[in-house]
């Protein structure tokens, strides 16, 4: 080993809490990196293979009943490589031990053979035996959540008959990795299967023998993808087609999508923060390690050592700091990874999902962390090696401080001679001062933009289920029904306010945007549904449409601009309607008219899709045992359910995300205050040393140096929550998709979370830091020229 | 008290019998580092008096810095007894060293130590906001000729200015004792002299009681009483009938 070389390991074990506090701060980064990106990876190449093997559909689209030979001239499309045409049909489920109905949705398979696409792939048992029409496969998740096995049993309201359905086996399907019911938000097993069954029985039960209503399309490598649809829009709309839609419009794929574009957008902003903040921290360190070898340098300099030679020496020793951050790091990283996995495996269901260490995403995270590392030497190293040898051998010239303006504020002030230099000495380094400053900050900010996801999802909560949907339950039918149907509704036992939705699929366009979505017709005077600006203020459709803000963007439309509703349904009937008001909702992208406006667009009388309920709590079961009785329901939807498994799924989470984000926040706090704090006690031995002497106590001797740390703590936490609020609304831009969009909210218990981890965490560096004042040997101090 | 040493002193009367301010009995001083050790101190006993002047010289390692840290409540003894006055130094903590150098103690070091972010008068003040009955800060920089540099910041000082404003820290609180470690050991003939007659012109008028040290022996000419170290203990003690001004000491 050369005398550099040792000297630098030296150096490392020296300076090993600094070091540490720098590499933890880097290693976050890079366990950041390493986990999300990871599992961005693991996620994005296990869907692909997935959709692969199992030859996902490339385009969706549905009807309401189409000849078997309609697949023929679907084929001929040019472009279109298969297609398959299958019955899909919602059931209510009776399930033994479960009161509520739950919603089925039942597909068919071929009689003999597996499906062409969207292939299942069985975990367990085996498809149906030919002809025996009670035999069912289920998706897992619904199997695990009942605790069900092969031979066991449930039953369907098919078609108004209660058939018993026996399990034969389970599988998992690419359409179902994100298995979410007709009308829901959120995942939840227990009150949704997919039901394979045999397709001769079920087409006959629902009168579709020879014929079908769901269809699959894998296109062809060179396929032109909107002739395609348009095309397929044509053939399909004589049999009431509501219009084809491509995989990312396809509800599973499509909150994958989401997940996974969410991580990209974290892999790309959070490591980043943590890496500047480590190369500021390492910069500041070896700045003072610099200033402190200054002789030596001058030294090796006049032995014959090249510039260069010493500035690879110090950027060796920040390297050496990068690389036990980057290792640490992906100990972290790779640990997290597995946690992150199985994290997923909760909610994305797929036959495999194995969290890969890929080496690509360890080699980046690596390279940025020492790149990180080094780029904190390199300002640091190049202002010692452009001394000459002569001196940077002669001692520093003492810093010069000169009085100012503020000298008079101070002196009218009558503050201490302790405060005022703590005053001098943030004003004479004000930018050292402003990046220690920024740097607690940061800390400040990573936890608020890390907490406010909470607060986000409870004025989501609140938004979507107190102020938005006040209804009980959504109970959806076979198809439209008649207006009288709400009648009906009301005279189901504990009913007490029942309102009708009309809604029906449609296309909108506006000049070059096209976007497919759902027409809602509500009555104006709804009860269990409102409408609500940005703003909170009621808003209603009267004379025109109102848009969800995130579809009217996408839309490129304005107030009173004509939107274009294309009707698949119809035979793509074209009507022309004006924007009247934008609605602010967090999930999906609804378009809402009266249903006196959209009777007239569609040329029908107005029509009921789905009910919406007011229950008398008291009568619930009763509600229930009526509605599995009820052929024309074809789905419940209790949105208390949803919203406790909402709440369960972001409390199981919360309390280890929080801890999680309150570590990675202190450690920035740590990492800064702790070295500021050890760089200004070396800085100041001499000084704070000669105080104690003149009889100072080691608290009044402490004030000055943990003072000015306070004063910079004190300052950076508001300026660390207004960053927060920056970078949580970064987050929540970046978050945004079709399916939700998080509101930017932050409660006042956020900002005062994130107050106390920033105010604890420089607390406890200053104590670490006080401690060493205590230690102060004070006659050696004495002794010593700095 | 002070005030009628002072009085005294004011008249050009030296005390006929000076009580004592510091007596040790055979004080110890071991350091040791890793495997090394070394007998800083080997049963010194020493006794010094009020009011007095006194030098302490000898060689380097002699033994004479680390008495002078004793006595000022830096450093503890390994072995033996040392007095302030009545108060025993030796049986003291942490705390009551701490508030012994702030009631009792002016220190003044061979690299004057400043604090570099605050001027002469605030460098002062930083000892008058804490002591028990202070003279005023311009009061103290007047004493050693620095009336007029009271705002310049220790950068704009040279080496001699620099060392006369610590010792007016150092008197500011207005110490029993004055203790200087070569307080003149990094300045040239001309400054190290200005600053020599600043110390006597205080022991002079305030009548604290001021030891130095140096290893400069023409200082001695100027002490009531010389002390020389050798090799971890008191060589010889001399008292000096007359004394010289530091202008006509030899460099």
């Amino acid at each position: 080993m050369q005398s550099l070389d040792r000297k630098l390991l030296r150096d490392m074990i020296r300076l090993w809490s600094q070091s540490l506090a720098i590499a933890l701060v880097l290693a976050v980064g890079v366990a950041i990196m390493v986990m999300m990106g990871g599992a961005e990876r693991s996620l994005r190449e296990t869907r692909d293979t997935f959709y692969e093997r199992n030859r996902f559909g490339d385009i969706f689209a549905s009807v309401t009943r189409a000849p078997t030979d309609v697949l023929g001239q679907v084929e001929a499309i040019p472009g279109v490589g298969m297609a398959e045409a299958l019955v899909s049909k919602y059931v209510i489920l009776d399930i033994e031990g479960m009161t509520a109905p739950a919603t089925g949705q039942l597909i068919s398979v071929p009689s003999a053979g597996v499906p062409k696409m969207n292939v299942p792939t069985l975990s367990s048992g085996q498809w149906p035996d030919p002809g025996q029409t009670g035999q069912v496969v289920v998706n897992e998740n619904f199997a695990t959540a009942h605790g069900f096995k092969i031979g066991d049993q449930f039953h369907g309201i098919i078609n108004g008959q209660r058939r018993a359905l026996t399990i034969v086996g389970t599988a998992l399907s690419p359409e179902f990795i994100y298995t979410i019911g007709p009308g829901s938000i959120m995942p939840d097993d227990r009150r949704f299967g997919v039901i394979w069954m045999e397709g001769a029985a079920l087409a006959a039960v629902y009168n579709l023998t020879g014929a079908f209503n769901t269809l699959t399309v894998g296109l062809g490598r060179d396929a032109n993808r909107d002739e395609v649809i348009r095309q397929l829009d044509l053939i399909l709309s004589p049999y009431g087609g509501t219009g084809a839609f491509f995989r990312k419009d396809q509800i599973s794929n499509a909150f994958l999508q989401g997940e996974l574009d969410q991580l990209s957008t974290m892999v790309k902003v959070v490591p980043p923060i943590f890496l500047i903040i480590s190369a500021f921290l390492v910069n500041m360190v070896l700045g003072r390690l610099i200033a402190l070898e200054r002789e030596q340098i001058g030294l090796l300099k006049a032995l014959g050592y090249h510039k260069g030679e010493i500035a690879w020496h110090y950027i060796k020793l920040a390297m050496s700091i990068g690389a036990l951050g980057v290792a640490i790091g992906w100990g972290f990283g790779l640990w997290g990874g597995r946690g992150m996995a199985e994290l997923y495996a909760q909610f994305f269901h797929f036959p495999y999902l194995v969290y890969v260490p890929y080496p690509s995403v360890y080699a980046i995270s690596a390279m940025a962390g020492l790149a990180a590392a080094a780029l904190g030497a390199v300002t640091a190293v190049r202002k010692a090696v452009a001394l000459s040898p002569a001196v940077a051998m002669a001692p520093p010239a003492p810093a010069r401080y000169q009085s100012g303006l503020t000298d008079r504020l101070i002196h009218l002030m009558r503050m201490r001679q302790t405060s005022v230099m703590i005053w001098r000495s943030l004003t004479r380094w004000p930018i050292r001062a402003g990046l220690t400053m920024l740097g607690i900050a940061t800390s400040a900010a990573v936890m608020v933009a890390a907490l406010f996801m909470f607060d986000a999802m409870d004025e989501l909560l609140d938004k979507s289920f107190v102020q938005l949907n006040r209804q009980d339950v959504v109970i959806s039918f076979a198809g439209d029904r008649p207006r009288s149907v709400i009648e009906d509704v009301g005279h189901l036992p504990g009913v007490m306010v029942a309102e009708g939705v009309w809604s029906m699929p449609v296309r909108l366009k506006h000049g070059q945007f096209s976007r497919r979505t759902s027409l809602e017709a509500r009555d104006p005077a709804s009860e269990l549904t409102h409408l609500l600006t940005e703003a909170g203020d009621l808003v209603t459709p009267e004379g025109g449409i109102v848009l969800t803000r995130r579809l009217a963007r996408q839309l490129d439309l304005d107030l009173g601009e004509s939107v274009r509703v294309i009707f698949p349904s119809l035979g793509g009937r074209e009507e022309r309607i004006p924007v009247v008001g934008y609605a602010a909702q967090s999930f999906g992208m609804g378009a809402y008219v009266t249903p006196e406006t959209l009777s007239r667009l569609t040329g029908l009388a107005p029509r009921v899709s789905l009910a919406n309920a007011l229950i008398d709590p008291d009568q619930v079961e009763a509600l229930f045992a009526a509605v599995k009785a009820t052929p024309a329901v074809a789905g419940l939807v209790e949105m208390a359910a949803i919203r406790q498994s909402f709440n369960d799924t972001i409390a199981q989470n919360a309390g280890m995300m929080t801890t999680i984000n309150s570590l990675m926040a202190a450690l920035i706090a740590i990492g800064v205050v702790y070295n500021a704090a050890r760089i200004q006690l070396s800085e100041r031995a001499r000084e704070l040393a000669s105080l104690r002497i003149l009889g100072f106590t080691r608290g009044e001797v402490s004030y000055i140096l943990l003072g000015e740390l306070a004063v910079l703590t004190i300052v950076a936490i508001p300026v660390g929550l207004l960053m927060g609020q920056g970078l949580a609304a970064a987050m929540v831009t970046g978050f945004d998709s079709d399916l939700y969009a998080i509101p930017l909210a932050i409660s006042r218990a956020t900002y005062v979370r994130a107050a106390w981890v920033v105010a604890l965490a420089s607390a406890l560096s200053a104590l670490v830091v006080w401690r060493r004042i205590g230690r102060m040997d004070l006659v050696a101090v004495m002794k010593t020229r700095e | 008290m002070a005030q009628e040493i002072t009085q005294s002193t004011l008249l050009g009367i030296v005390d006929p019998s000076p009580s004592r301010v510091f007596h040790t009995e055979g004080i110890t001083k071991i350091y040791r580092t890793g495997a090394v050790e070394v007998q800083a101190l080997r049963g010194v006993n020493v006794e010094l008096f009020s009011g007095e002047f006194t030098v302490l010289l000898g060689a380097s390692g002699s033994g004479k810095s680390t008495l002078l840290n004793i006595l000022g409540g830096l450093d503890h003894a390994s072995g033996g007894r040392a007095w302030f006055r009545d108060q025993e130094l030796t049986l003291m903590t942490d705390r009551g060293l701490t508030r012994y150098r702030r009631d009792h103690v002016g220190f003044v070091f061979q690299f004057y130590n400043l604090v570099p972010s605050l001027t002469a008068r605030e460098n002062v003040a930083l000892v008058t906001e804490i002591a028990a009955e202070p003279m005023p800060p311009e009061e103290a920089l007047e004493r050693v000729g620095l009336g007029h540099r009271m705002d310049h910041f220790p950068a704009e000082m040279s080496g001699g200015e620099q060392q006369r404003v610590a010792i007016a820290r150092a008197i500011a609180k207005r110490p029993e004792v004055l203790l200087c470690d070569e307080p003149t050991g990094a300045l040239d003939s001309k400054t190290g002299v200005q600053v020599l007659e600043a110390l006597e012109k205080i022991n002079a008028e305030l009548g604290t009681s001021t030891i130095v040290i140096t290893h400069n022996a023409g200082i001695q000419a100027m002490a009531h009483r010389v002390i020389r170290f050798a090799d971890g203990n008191i060589a010889d003690v001399t008292v000096n009938d007359t004394r010289i001004n530091p202008s006509e000491i030899e460099w």
